[in-house]
């Protein structure tokens, strides 16, 4: 499953870079969330797979595809940029992938220091992951509550309502 | 057997992917698209280390709830500057957004 | 008595609805505002001074010093030192809020008529309001930092008044020399206190208390201070009186005077004549118990200076006043003159006990008393030339005389004020000139004569204006054109208010109230001195009756042919102004000011207008870097973090 999953993120994120047309970009960032959410499932962290399909692949997709077809449609990109734009983007991404897969793997960084995931030694005490266990501490203002910044993010979205309303109303 | 390393190679993948398609694409729209990869993989690597790490806390898992949230606002703002922008220079691609330099 | 602070707040409250409200309001409505917010000052004020002397005096025999008022507003050196805003009420302060209010509420209602029909009358009544605040708060301050805090004030509305006619040169020119020459003096001033607040310990005013000098509020003994700390306090009391010099037109810082008589004329009745300029002398009274107590410490003997001083300026503006032709100069110029008398008064104040075996202490209700009679009479005589300039349209001798057929009331209350001046007794002016005389006399002989001469000099120039302006030589052409007419009623009723004021102020028994040391006694007319001013000041109103009341003048002008330099040089009030001139503009601006105003264009201004210079080219040369586009910023951006990467990698493997 794991390896299933990981093949199709990482070939859709590709995919979502290169492809020419953005509507195609958006499906592909769409398997790209779904397979990541995939991965929360697999690590056994329900709540937040379920906010990633319905947050992020069910509604901002949603709306990028509304405001693709709003703007250009599926017209295609007027391409990538030319080939010697191009060709340095992807040396500097490269280039920086391998310093990161050369430290991640030389340094052996995590060896030793964490069970493997569906290694027999699984987390005791309180599940961490059950949504009671989510909702009393995004709603408590004691030791690892999170009630300030959640509280905060309510503000942001609703600032950000009245801001897109502004900012999209036709003058 | 998952290793750690496997799952932060997978968003290592994303990262640079999105790293690229910001560099590179012209439509600013797929620009928003890169950068909502590279958010995503932050999520993933947020979740990951809190379950690897500390599996019996939850900061992690908070701080990737938190991002969705603040990546569904951002998005939802840079959409409606696109959307205005596409009003008034009939494109979005970047190459044509040059109006605020100095 | 915390209503007293009303006494304050009114006018000023009335400054700001006229000042912000003015140009919605018609002239009626605003002049009638200001007015009535007057009247009632001066009936507060009446009342606190009613309230302060019917109440039961203390033990030794003084006035109670009250603070209605005072809090603590800046502490400095942990709060030993401190500034403080408040009201107190003493003899004089009291004395003081009766003159300012009585003689503003007259001002406000002359206005009425004198300023009918002006540009921006609600504009003149918030000034007149302005003032008449600051002054008031000038006189009920409890420390010399609020006192100085008013006095500013007082000399910015001051300035606003007479700069009145913005548009006309003189005006503005006048305006800016008195604001100028003032805060030249009041920077002295500032340096006194600074100076006075740091030896002394105290910004608070020294006073009489069971016989011993005490600092009002505080309690400690300012006599307590050490020796060496002593020794600065006649030099602070000494720029101190600079500052008071400068306000109240002492040599040589008399100069903006009669210049600042380019404003509207009942201004120069409140301010230049009954009010602000005695500020100087009020200040002086106030830090009389520290002249004393500090007389000669250090060798600086403040009090002689203020005699010299003032003997030397009423002496030079009475001979000044003797030449001009302008009546608003010559009234300027007694100003100069009379104030004069009351500094030398306060000067030859040389000891704080009372009583008639102790002519010592005399000056010090004599000068008190000179200021309140001087500035109704003095009021009283602005405000008739207001009718006649009123009248005839004109500042100048020349287009006066025979006026007296044609503004009887004018005519009258003129004569009375003048007599008042002249020292003719019953009118008010003869009982105090008479005390500054026995002070004087007192004091040296040489002085008292002095002054007597100078007493009598006065009598002189008075008469010349008034027979100038009333009798002798019509100019019959002029009037032909235009019939002067009396003024009308708001303008007469000040006037006959004043003379009424002016022939019985002499009777109040001032010793009572006022005094060196706050014990109450009799003003004792000493016939000596009284006869031989009297005697005097007849003899020179009958020189003046001699020369100038006919219809023709020939030995006016007889004595202008044969003294003709000496004439032109006191026309010319000696050439004063043109000295102060040549040494502002031929040394101090070319030697001076224009060495640094060079220094400051090319070589400060050079180095700033260089650094900004140097931003902006340095600006233009990097603007490129801001592409506006996205994507560089994400390539440089990238690039940056790949190089922290790598440098990382470098220093860890």
């Amino acid at each position: 499953m794991f390896v299933i999953l990981a093949v199709v993120i990482m070939l859709s994120s590709v995919a979502t870079v290169v492809t020419k047309s953005i509507i195609r970009a958006a499906t592909y960032l769409l398997f790209v969330l779904l397979g990541t959410a995939g991965m929360y499932f697999l690590m056994g962290y329900t709540f937040l797979g379920s906010v990633q399909v319905m947050v992020y692949a069910g509604g901002i997709i949603v709306l990028y595809v509304f405001a693709i077809l709003l703007t250009e449609g599926a017209k295609a990109d007027p391409a990538l940029r030319k080939a010697k734009d191009a060709s340095w983007g992807f040396i500097v991404s490269l280039v920086g992938f391998l310093i990161f897969l050369f430290v991640l793997l030389k340094q052996k960084l995590f060896a030793g220091l964490v069970p493997a995931l569906g290694a027999p030694s699984e987390p005791t005490g309180t599940d961490t992951t059950s949504i009671d266990y989510i909702g009393h501490y995004m709603l408590s203002t004691g030791d690892g509550g999170y009630l300030l910044p959640f509280e905060a993010v309510s503000v942001l979205l609703l600032a950000c309502i009245v801001a897109g309303l502004l900012i999209a109303r036709k003058r | 057997m998952i290793q750690i390393e496997y799952i932060l190679i997978i968003s290592a993948v994303m990262m640079f992917a999105g790293i690229f398609g910001f560099l590179t694409r012209r439509s600013t729209l797929a620009i928003l698209l890169s950068i909502e990869l590279m958010l995503n993989s932050a999520d993933l690597n947020f979740a990951v280390f809190n379950r690897m790490l500390y599996p019996n806390g939850h900061e992690g898992y908070f701080f990737a709830i938190f991002a969705i949230a603040i990546a569904a606002a951002e998005s939802a703002i840079a959409i409606a500057i696109m959307i205005n922008i596409y009003r008034k220079i009939k494109g979005i691609s970047v190459d044509k957004l040059e109006k605020m330099k100095w | 008595m915390e209503y007293t602070l009303l006494i304050l707040l009114l006018p000023f409250l009335s400054f700001l609805f006229l000042g912000i409200c003015g140009k919605w309001l018609s002239h009626k409505t605003a002049g009638t505002v200001g007015t009535c917010v007057l009247a009632v000052v001066a009936v507060l004020s009446y009342v606190t001074a009613y309230e302060y002397f019917t109440a039961p005096r203390l033990a030794d025999g003084t006035f109670a010093t009250l603070m209605p008022i005072n809090f603590t507003w800046l502490p400095f050196f942990n709060g030993s030192l401190h500034f403080d805003l408040g009201i107190m009420l003493d003899p004089i302060s009291v004395m003081m809020l009766i003159v300012i209010s009585t003689v503003s509420l007259m001002v406000h209602i002359y206005s009425f008529g004198y300023m009918h029909g002006e540009r921006g009358f609600q504009r003149y009544y918030a000034f007149l309001s302005l003032f008449t605040m600051s002054m008031l708060g000038l006189v009920v301050a409890t420390n010399i930092f609020q006192m100085y805090m008013f006095w500013e004030l007082v000399g910015v509305s001051s300035y606003l008044l007479i700069g009145f006619y913005y548009t006309t040169p003189a005006a503005i020119a006048a305006s800016k020399k008195a604001f100028i020459v003032t805060r030249f003096a009041d920077m002295f001033f500032l340096i006194g206190i600074l100076i006075y607040g740091y030896f002394a310990g105290t910004f608070n005013f020294g006073h009489i208390e069971g016989g011993s000098l005490v600092a009002v509020g505080d309690f400690s003994t300012v006599l307590g201070i050490d020796a060496e700390a002593a020794k600065y306090i006649p030099v602070a009391l000494g720029l101190m009186f600079i500052g008071g010099a400068g306000k109240s037109a002492m040599f040589p810082l008399h100069i903006w005077l009669p210049d600042a008589m380019e404003g509207p004329t009942p201004v120069s009745a409140l301010i230049h004549a009954a009010t602000m300029v005695v500020a100087g002398v009020f200040l002086i009274a106030r830090m009389m118990p520290l002249l004393i107590g500090f007389g000669a410490i250090g060798g600086l003997d403040v009090l002689s200076i203020v005699v010299w001083v003032g003997v030397f300026t009423a002496f030079y503006a009475a001979a000044v006043a003797c030449a001009q032709s302008d009546i608003k100069r010559v009234l300027a110029f007694s100003t100069i003159s009379q104030i004069a008398f009351m500094m030398v008064a306060l000067g030859v104040c040389t000891e704080l006990t009372t009583g008639h075996h102790n002519p010592g202490s005399l000056g010090y209700m004599a000068s008190m008393f000179h200021l309140f009679t001087h500035a109704m009479f003095k009021a009283l005589l602005f405000l008739g030339a207001g009718c006649i300039i009123h009248a005839v349209h004109s500042n100048e001798m020349s287009a006066m005389g025979g006026l007296r057929k044609y503004m009887p009331i004018t005519h009258v209350t003129f004569l009375i004020a003048c007599l008042a001046i002249a020292g003719i007794p019953p009118f008010s002016g003869f009982f105090s000139k008479d005390e500054i005389l026995t002070a004087c006399f007192a004091y040296s002989p040489f002085v008292g004569w002095f002054m007597t001469a100078i007493a009598a000099m006065t009598a002189f120039y008075m008469f010349r204006l008034y027979y100038g302006i009333f009798w002798g030589t019509e100019n019959k052409k002029l009037h032909a054109e235009h019939t002067p007419h009396e003024a009308p009623l708001p303008m007469t009723l000040p006037l006959i208010f004043l003379a009424v004021v002016t022939c019985v102020a002499g009777f109040i028994p001032f010793g009572h109230f006022v005094s060196a040391d706050g014990q109450a006694y009799d003003i004792h007319l000493d016939w000596n001195v009284a006869g031989t001013s009297i005697v005097i000041a007849v003899s020179a109103i009958l020189l003046a009756t001699y020369i100038y009341i006919g219809e023709r003048q020939p030995v006016a002008d007889a004595i202008q042919e044969k003294f003709k330099s000496l004439h032109r040089w006191a026309f010319k009030r000696f050439y004063m102004d043109e000295v102060y001139q040549f040494v502002t503009h031929r040394i101090i601006f070319a030697y001076i000011s224009r060495p640094i105003a060079w220094f400051d264009r090319h070589v400060v201004d050079g180095f700033f207008d260089f650094l900004a210079w140097g931003t902006n080219a340095l600006g233009f040369r990097i603007r490129g870097l801001q592409s506006g586009s996205v994507q560089k910023y994400g390539y440089v951006f990238f690039i940056g973090i790949l190089i922290l990467l790598g440098i990382l990698c470098l220093a860890v493997f």
